[in-house]
């Protein structure tokens, strides 16, 4: 689903990415884990093009992203991208959140746009809210509306930039149930988190980076109990 | 991230009449005392010594229609100039970017009486419209550099991430800036609008240089008839002052009605 190949990126002179490759294959659940400023976000967002990289290469479902021909609109409808911040539009109603880009992006008809997102809204939970405005929205209510908009769209791929991370306590847990429930449905799925739990039940493969690289991979069960490189011990000791 | 530098306390003052809004008690008050003060003031003269008082209200309707006119249609044209502007020195293609910042700083630099005079003959030479087109026009472009940098300053207050959910949804920067930013960009614009709407109401007056018969200018041809200055500037001075604290007050309800500031994300 996702190859990157040598991907490198600089703010000003700041190396963010360090040639970082890496693939994501169909179905597969990748979590990446690190300590702030280890470039795990901006590797996310670079896969839909949030963030150009300066050297590499990465393909999406076999497109070249990075290509000038190629039609980043048309990538990012097929990819969902869950933010830290939600992002919801708040001069719209949750309904419309959910609907708008079905409608103008995807064609769909109003009525058919209307059914899928209520059937989401229902999914994640939240059916009753559907005519709320998002800041009469509880974050974590807010975050769910924010997966089922990235999911009304259809995508074959989801990215998850800290979805818990703006949450309070309480309401981490509704978050990660509707991403764990996505995951059993068996949707493609990039995590960057500090959810340990999440990663240890739900990933794949957990990805260490530190410093723009990727220090070592591999299954949660191995990467969490006997890690081999010397900096990953060290993050797991300080945060688990 | 670098911690953000402590600014100094900033103060801001508009240009436009100060807006009245509701819970500053002590700008109510003015208001009521101005306003009903001048209506008083007016009718008081007007029963008291109708000539020239009375005779002078009579003179004038045509002019405030005008004034209206001009003020009205130089909004509204400054504002579709002002969106375009806006999203100019946005953009990051360098030639729309420069070519909106030129015009701003063109715009900013040289003196509204001197650009309506300038603007005024120059489109004389190049196409033949009644005057108060060339007023409108004029008033207009000299608006729009000032609309521009409220519009630039609108889109940016909206928060980066927006337009990134946006685009992450596959819509495109047009879609997203029509659907997303722009219509959120016009909440915030709101107060700034209604202060060069009344900014403008006022600069109006301007054109009565021109050809063209606003207030001032009708005030100006009964003086210059009747030879009683003082009388006719008081009155059309009162008359602008009435307009002008009327407007802020209704720009002031409108925006409580839109609940401005109100709906924060």
């Amino acid at each position: 689903m996702v190859e990157a190949r040598e991907i490198s990126k600089y703010f000003g002179t700041f190396r963010a990415l360090d040639r970082v490759s890496f693939d994501v294959y169909d179905g597969e659940k990748v979590v990446i884990i690190g300590p702030s400023g280890s470039g795990k976000s901006t590797l996310l967002r670079s896969i839909n093009g949030l963030e150009r990289v300066d050297r590499g290469r990465i393909l999406v479902d076999g497109v070249d992203i990075h290509d000038p021909k190629t039609d980043i609109n048309k990538v990012r409808e097929d990819v969902g991208m869950v933010f830290q911040a939600f992002n919801l539009f708040p001069h719209k109603t949750v309904v419309e959140n959910l609907t708008l880009a079905q409608v103008i992006v995807r064609k769909r008809a109003r009525d058919e746009a209307l059914e899928r997102a209520m059937g989401l809204l229902r999914k994640v939970g939240i059916p009753e809210k559907a005519h709320a405005y998002p800041g009469q929205l509880s974050g974590g209510q807010q975050q769910r509306v924010a997966i089922a908009r990235s999911l009304a769209m259809g995508p074959k791929l989801m990215l998850f930039d800290e979805p818990t991370s703006a949450l309070d306590p309480e309401m981490i847990g509704e978050v990660l149930e509707v991403m764990k429930a996505l995951a059993r449905e068996g949707m493609t799925m990039v995590v960057v988190t500090h959810e340990m739990g999440f990663a240890r039940e739900v990933a794949d493969r957990v990805i260490f980076m530190d410093s723009g690289a990727i220090v070592e991979e591999g299954p949660p069960a191995r990467l969490f109990k006997e890690p081999a490189q010397e900096r990953t011990k060290l993050f797991l000791s300080q945060i688990l | 991230m670098a911690e953000k530098a402590q600014h100094p306390p900033v103060i801001e003052v508009g240009d436009g009449a100060a807006i009245p809004r509701a819970g500053d008690a002590g700008l109510f008050t003015a208001w009521r005392v101005a306003f009903f003060g001048a209506i008083a003031a007016v009718a008081y003269l007007a029963a008291t010594r109708p000539d020239p008082y009375f005779k002078i209200l009579m003179f004038v309707p045509d002019g405030i229609l005008v004034t209206f006119e001009v003020t009205v249609g130089a909004i509204l044209l400054a504002l579709v100039i002002g969106l375009f502007t806006g999203l100019g020195r946005l953009a990051t293609h360098p030639l729309i970017n420069g070519f909106a910042s030129l015009y701003v700083e063109v715009i900013r630099g040289i003196p509204l009486l001197v650009q309506i005079f300038y603007i005024y003959y120059a489109l004389g030479r190049i196409v033949h419209i009644p005057d108060l087109y060339s007023a409108i026009i004029a008033m207009a472009i000299c608006y729009g550099a000032y609309m521009g940098e409220i519009f630039r300053a609108g889109i940016q207050s909206i928060p980066r991430g927006q337009m990134e959910a946006a685009r992450s949804l596959g819509m495109t920067h047009t879609q997203a800036m029509s659907h997303i930013i722009i219509p959120q960009a016009v909440k915030v614009i709101l107060p700034p609008i209604g202060n060069e709407f009344i900014a403008l109401l006022k600069d109006s007056s301007l054109v009565s240089i021109l050809a063209v018969s606003d207030l001032l200018r009708r005030g100006r041809e009964f003086a210059s008839e009747t030879f009683s200055y003082f009388e006719t500037y008081t009155v059309v001075a009162l008359i602008y002052l009435v307009i002008t604290l009327f407007f802020s007050k209704l720009i002031g309800l409108l925006e409580e009605r839109l609940g401005v500031d109100k709906r924060a994300s």
